[in-house]
């Protein structure tokens, strides 16, 4: 079992915002560490079974209490079992959105977290990223890109390609809408297997964009989507195993 | 009811929003000139200014639900409920939302389509506000109009970023008021 602390990745250290499982499994952001952060420093040691201790030393101090939040958040969140297929246990956020306070609470955890670092684009993806993504974006004073299905962006686009389970599908953003140097979020509702997120990346990255983190409501951790982020950050609120 | 002639009149909010808004023709076919509100987003401020006219309507009207028409529906919809107090209901393509559903057939240019609401998300006697960015022929609005009111909700008004200035004589929709922002641009 994995036992992680969190840590922010901007100074000055904000308290853990990362959910907590039922068993308090904190995961560590995979952030390189910069100037701008605290120092940190990390010691690993290796337990049985290849499972890691990771523990922060006492410059920076422990992680605070999942905040309070997190918990309406996740009860929220209904599980569909056997949708869109047999054997998946579909994460259900519409539930979210019918609880003004909660809806409001997952937006303003995010915008607590990007607000005054210069994001200058939000990149939703289509269609659950579209609403979480503009209202961040609004808060903290970022453009909004929509990410779509082919054929639905009238104008100029590229297009970038990812793998799904059976067969492939095709990411799309207008030309122009980002520039060189911009400086973006990606949203989505949820982190599975992260075929989705990378294609949103690269698209980012391909006009030249910095992509400064990925942000999800919920990860499925057991699909190791963090892992196809090419190291880039991953922020989230609720884990489902 | 557009905006600028109903208690915005001169409000330079709407023409920035107007002029946000880029126009791509024959998309998706000859002769249709397409009102693409995406360069609307990309502005910080008169994305702002719209969400900023829909709340200062709503937020004293005791709605208690906004749906949002899929997909652009959702770009504005949830905007509107955080600042209202509202929650937000998507209105959804067929089979994507994964729970029980209801659904509205509406009639396309050819064929038809339908549009689905979760069971049990709008309560009778809610009051409800229809988001979409842009009103048409307003069959999807109608459908989605249908849907609320099937459930016992009361449809408050619809709102539109953009409508057809054959809009402007009659200002209802199913016997519903409309209210839209922008006439779309040439």
């Amino acid at each position: 079992m994995y036992v992680y602390k969190c840590i922010s990745i901007y100074s000055p250290p904000s308290p853990s915002l990362s959910s907590l499982s039922d068993h308090h499994n904190r995961r560590l952001p995979c952030v390189p560490l910069s100037e701008s952060n605290p120092v940190v420093h990390l010691r690993q040691t290796r337990k049985r079974r290849g499972s890691f201790v990771v523990s922060l030393s006492a410059t920076m101090s422990a992680c605070k209490d999942q905040d309070p939040r997190i918990h309406g958040i996740k009860t929220k969140i209904r599980v569909v079992p056997n949708f869109p297929k047999p054997g998946i246990m579909f994460q259900d956020i519409t539930t979210l959105l019918l609880d003004p306070k909660a809806f409001k609470d997952t937006i303003d955890l995010f915008v607590e977290r990007y607000k005054g670092k210069n994001i200058s684009v939000v990149a939703g993806i289509e269609a659950r990223g579209f609403i979480f993504g503009p209202p961040i974006a609004l808060a903290i004073g970022a453009k909004f890109v929509p990410l779509r299905k082919p054929r639905k962006l009238p104008g100029e686009v590229i297009s970038e390609e990812y793998i799904l389970e059976y067969g492939r599908d095709c990411l799309e953003m207008h030309v122009g809408a980002v520039e060189p140097g911009d400086r973006a979020l990606v949203v989505d509702d949820l982190i599975a297997t992260g075929g989705t997120l990378c294609a949103a990346m690269n698209l980012l990255e391909r006009v030249g964009a910095e992509v400064v983190e990925c942000a999800c409501v919920i990860e499925l951790p057991d699909l190791k989507g963090r892992d196809r982020l090419n190291g880039k950050p991953l922020y989230i609120l609720v884990e489902y195993h | 009811m557009f905006a600028g002639e109903n208690g915005l009149q001169g409000d330079p909010r709407l023409k920035a929003i107007s002029e946000a808004i880029r126009v791509v023709p024959h998309f998706p076919k000859q002769g249709i000139m397409f009102q693409d509100i995406t360069t609307l987003l990309l502005d910080h401020k008169a994305f702002k200014d719209t969400v900023d006219i829909f709340v200062d309507r709503y937020r004293d009207m005791g709605i208690s639900v906004v749906a949002g028409v899929e997909a652009r529906g959702f770009m504005f919809g949830p905007s509107i409920a955080l600042a209202i107090g509202a929650k937000f209901v998507p209105l959804r393509k067929p089979k994507k939302l994964p729970g029980e559903v209801i659904s509205e057939a509406y009639v396309l240019e050819y064929g038809t389509d339908r549009l689905e609401m979760h069971v049990g998300a709008v309560q009778p006697g809610e009051r409800a506000l229809v988001i979409d960015d842009l009103i048409a022929t307003g069959g999807t609005l109608c459908a989605a109009i249908k849907l609320l009111e099937r459930v016992g909700a009361e449809v408050v008004e619809c709102a539109c970023v953009i409508g057809l200035p054959e809009a402007k004589g009659q200002c209802r929709l199913n016997g519903k008021p409309l209210y839209i922002l922008v006439e779309p641009r040439k």
